[in-house]
Parts: structure tokens; sequence; C-alpha cells
């Protein structure tokens, strides 16, 4: 299935992104560094220190990143589709960070469609969008033990309308903490 | 076309206030068949002070209405009121071009149970065909009427009526803001006698009907995952009986009631399994990485139909349950799925998309021809009566959702809104041998 292949080909293109990115912020960042006490840091090398960490805001639920900002946690499809946007693959690799950084927290994945098409098959397709994020996350170094999927199909629109401004603000993955 | 709405204004106005508690509103009558049959049905001679707590002939003259096949005579065109065989002249019915005469008379005793006699007569050839004398506890005495409707209409028509069913359908309250709420309704066929099976403020879908109609089956998230629970229609009883890891669907009860046919992901992808009540076995039905979703049993139990994306896009398959031999039934258009077989096990009806909209469309799987039968937008769910002549379905008017019945010709068509919230996900039950809580 086309479907299967393709967000293993952005994948690719993401694991890219999101280190130039990663790179990126690590040697540019004008945030203050948090000073640590001056012992020997025992973090294994896949866990490189950051300057100004993407971690999530006071209260452990809302994921920022380094500059303090809110990092997306809904990211939207194209009708009939279950493929990520290439667009929504930095903060995806930015919740991956944060997964791993914070090995004990989980996040539940939920998958939405808009109203066409069948309920039940709606939900299937739901469950593709949420798989596609999931399967983007683990490849990005998040542990399964941290992801769950859970697919509403139709059933709980972001937006009541019938036109296809709601039906594209309604075919999403929403990604929140546990 | 004939549009017969005017015709039973007369009616609407004799139910609107017996209507005004259920939670759909009056049923809107769009388009009925070209030549009716002709019945007069007479108001019921009533003990006193049982006519303002019961109106019988209304109810039936509305069920035959609402059938498409009839066209009752209104009540002010009549030329005497008989509620006995004394009283019938048959001339005066041929003058009024009546077909079929319907008479009736009901009583009270002191223990509160109502009697009811009905008489049909067939007009032309001046006999009696049908009568049936009824007692039951005043409080159900709409049931009377509905099996009036059913009798009534099986003898004119010789298919058996389907009026003392009932509905099942999903009620959304508040739906895409934060109080939404849903709750699964269950109403007589008329959209009468609503009652709440239950609520929840996560989503409820997917209902159906064991084959007695005692149980229902259906998918909630009310754990926050979907999971499927069976649940006796008297409250009696609740038993959550999957809940894997991803979907737990499309839950189906088999025509011999032991088994129920079912989605799950746990594997990786939605496949169709069917459940074993008694031993709770699971057998795995479909084996493929696509989305296979959406069973519905063949009436003799021996094969499955489904949705499934192997093909690419969404169409209907059937596999056989004996050899797992898996047939594509449609082959119309780039998305069909959700199908149901008609009670003949060779019609099929199922959501179709023409030109980026959904209809509901029928196809006789010997000829392969496919007919459009609705012509609204986001048609879906068809479910049908269990004497096949009709079908109800979910669609949307003004921006709400609202239940739907259209025959299965095409021909005749009427609408059961609700201005509670959005009404959805119809399944018209099985017919009901005897009357309930008799």
């Amino acid at each position: 299935m086309q479907n299967e292949l393709h967000p293993r080909l952005r994948l690719m293109v993401a694991l890219f992104v999101g280190l130039f990115l990663f790179v990126g912020c690590s040697s540019t960042s004008q945030e203050p560094v948090q000073q640590q006490e001056p012992v020997e840091d025992p973090a294994p090398p896949t866990q490189p220190k950051a300057k100004a960490p993407v971690d999530f805001a006071p209260g452990g639920l809302d994921p920022i990143d380094s500059r303090g900002r809110p990092i997306s946690r809904t990211f939207y499809f194209e009708y009939d589709k279950a493929v990520l946007s290439e667009s929504d693959l930095s903060a995806l690799e930015l919740h991956a960070k944060i997964l791993r950084r914070n090995s004990g927290r989980s996040l539940v994945i939920e998958g939405h469609c808009d109203e066409r098409g069948t309920r039940e098959y709606n939900l299937a397709l739901g469950e593709q969008r949420a798989n596609a994020v999931r399967s983007f996350l683990r490849s990005a170094g998040a542990s399964s033990r941290q992801l769950e999927t859970v697919s509403y199909g139709e059933e709980q629109p972001a937006d009541p309308g019938h036109n296809e401004g709601s039906w594209s603000r309604n075919r999403r993955a929403v990604l929140s903490y546990r | 076309m004939n549009k017969i709405s005017h015709l039973v204004g007369c009616f609407f106005l004799m139910i609107l206030h017996s209507l005004a508690h259920g939670s759909l509103d009056t049923i809107i009558i769009d388009q009925g068949q070209d030549d009716p049959v002709r019945i007069a049905v007479v108001p019921f001679k009533m003990d006193s002070g049982l006519s303002d707590q019961i109106n019988l002939s209304e109810i039936i003259a509305f069920d035959l209405v609402r059938s498409g096949q009839f066209q009752p005579l209104p009540t002010a065109n009549m030329l005497s009121y008989p509620s006995n065989a004394g009283g019938v002249f048959f001339r005066d019915w041929r003058i009024l071009k009546t077909d079929y005469l319907l008479i009736g008379n009901a009583s009270l005793s002191i223990d509160d149970k109502v009697s009811v006699l009905f008489e049909l007569y067939d007009v032309i050839n001046e006999r009696k065909i049908e009568t049936r004398r009824f007692s039951v506890d005043l409080v159900h005495w709409r049931d009377v009427a509905h099996k009036v409707s059913d009798l009534v209409y099986e003898r004119v028509t010789g298919i058996r009526g389907a009026f003392s069913t009932q509905i099942m359908y999903v009620l959304a309250k508040n739906s895409g803001t934060s109080k939404a709420t849903y709750s699964l309704q269950i109403a007589d066929s008329d959209g009468e006698r609503t009652r709440t099976l239950i609520e929840s403020a996560e989503p409820i879908l997917s209902a159906s009907w064991s084959p007695d109609g005692n149980r229902v089956a259906y998918v909630t998230f009310e754990t926050g995952r979907p999971s499927i629970v069976i649940e006796e229609v008297d409250g009696s009883d609740r038993k959550r009986i999957t809940n894997f890891r991803g979907i737990n669907g499309s839950p189906v009860f088999s025509p011999d009631g032991g088994s129920l046919a079912l989605v799950l992901s746990r594997d990786g992808d939605p496949e169709i399994f069917i459940m074993d009540l008694e031993t709770k076995v699971l057998r795995r039905v479909t084996r493929h990485h696509a989305i296979d979703t959406e069973p519905s049993w063949s009436p003799d139990g021996k094969s499955i139909i489904f949705t499934s994306d192997r093909g690419g896009r969404p169409q209907i398959y059937r596999v056989e349950l004996a050899t797992n031999f898996i047939e594509r039934l449609t082959f119309v258009g780039d998305y069909n799925a959700r199908a149901r077989l008609l009670p003949d096990g060779r019609h099929l009806v199922f959501v179709h998309r023409k030109d980026g909209v959904f209809h509901i469309a029928w196809q006789d799987l010997e000829r392969d021809n496919l007919q459009v039968l609705t012509e609204t937008a986001l048609d879906e769910s068809p479910s049908l009566a269990p004497n096949g002549t009709m079908l109800i379905y979910a669609t949307q008017n003004q921006g709400r959702g609202i239940l739907a019945v259209v025959s299965i010709d095409g021909r005749v068509k009427y609408r059961l809104p609700s201005s509670l919230g959005d009404v959805r996900e119809p399944a018209w039950s099985p017919f009901n041998d005897g009357f309930k809580k008799w």
C-alpha cells in the first residue's frame, strides 16, 4: 500500500530535518543556559546536552520548544488520506525529543476524520492517521510503551460545521500527554 | 411522482399533540406511490372516557399513509361512521371510490384493560376479510394500533407489515463542543414513545439489534477507548464483550443470534472477526493489510459482506465462511461502503459516493445494476425494515442530522427530524412476534 511506504520516505526526510533543527537550536539558541551541578553527566551519548531543552511547561502537560513557545499538538490531513504533512515533521520531531528525554511520560494520539464517508470506515481511517504519527515518533526514538492511539473517526469533530473549512479542521491527529 | 403531503395534513393535526413529548418530531412525508390503495379508516367507536386518551384510527391511518401504499379517506368526506357490520353500506363506500374499509371499537374494563375489535372489508367484493379482537393494558394501546396496521397491510399487499417495530438511533447533542453528549434512543417505528437506553459524554455508535429484538450491541467510548457492549433492551443486563487495543467496532449479530461479527485492529489493522457469544472464542475472518470493516451477515448466516479498500478504494466484498472464498461485489464508483443485504439475500443496499456526494444505493447482485435511491447529501447508515420494503438512513437537513426513510423502489419518502439534536445511525428492529409486555 502506498500509505505504508509514504510515511517511511517522509520519515527519512524528517530525520534529516530534525537533526538539522536540533543542531540549529543548540548552536544558535540565546536562552539562558541552565546551570547544573559540576557533576559528571552520566547521560548516554544518544542524549546530548541541549542548551535550552524542549520540555514541558510548568504543569507538565504542554510541551514547549527551546524558546518557550508551545509546540503544536494538532496535525492536519488531506481528505481521505493518512499521510503526514511535510510541514508538521519538525514539530513531531520535537515531540519525539521530549519523549526521549522523559521516558516515564506517555502520550495518547487521537485520530479524527471529517464527516464524509461511513462511520466505521472513518474509524479505520482515523486509526491510520494516528498510526502515521505513532510510527513517525517511534522511528524518531520514542518507545512504543509511551505511545497509545485512539481513533474517534468522525465522532468528535473539532468544528461542528458542514463545509470545506470545517472539514479541514476535523481531519486531524491530536497529541495529549499523560 | 404523486405528492401526497397535502392529503395527510389532517392526520398531522391529529397526531401533533401526541408526538410533542417524543424526541423525534412530526414525520414529514415527501413522496408516495403513484396509485395508492384507497382505504377508509373510520374513527373507532370508544367507550366514554376512552376517546380523549387514545386515538387508534389516527395512528392506524398514519401508519398506512407512511407506507406510501395507502391513501386514507379524510374523515370529513365519510358519509357514515359505522362501528359494526350492521352499519356498513358498501354502496356508500363505493361512491367514495374506497377499495377497503376498516372499522372498529374499543372498550375499557374496570381493571384498566382496553379491548379492541376491528373489521376489515373488501368494498368491491362486499365481504369481511379480516377481524381480530385484542385486549391489552391501557398503557399499551399504541401496540394495538400498530398491530392492526400490520394486519391490514399484510391482508391487502400480501407482505407482512412492519409497523409494530422499533427504531434505535444515536442522538448527539452539542456536537463539536465540550458539552457534547451522546445517547442511544429507541422509538416506535412512527417515532413515538422514545426512551433512552444509555447516555454518555463519550461517543456511542454502530448500534445493532439481536434477531429476537431483546438485545442490542454497540460501540461506546465511555472508558476513553472504544469497546463493544451488549445490553438487554429492558435494561436488565449489560456486558462489555471486547476491550482490545485499537478499534473495537461494527458489532452485528448473526441471524441465529449465537455469534457476533465485529471489527478489531488489535493485530495491526482492522480485520473482521466472529465471536461465539457462548464461549467468547474469536475467529478471525479476514487477513489483509488493507482496511476490512463494516461486516454484515447474509440472511442464511453462511457468508459475511464487508467493506474493504484492498483494491485501493473502499468497495463491498463477500466472504463465504465455510471456505474463506472472497469475491468483490461492487464495481460502480470509487466509494461503496456499509452494505446490508435484503431478506432475499440477492439485493444489496449501501453507501455510494457519486460525484463526491454520498447517497444510499441499491444493487441487484444477479444483474449487477446499481440504482441510487436518495438525492440528499451525506446519506449514510442504511438499515432495512424487517419486511425488506423500506430502509431508514441518516442524512442532513439544514446542517442538522435527521433520519429519513425511502422505499426500496425509491418511490416513497419521509423524514424523521429531531429538534433535540443530531439524530443518526438508525437501526430498524426485527419483527416483534406477539405483543411486548402482554
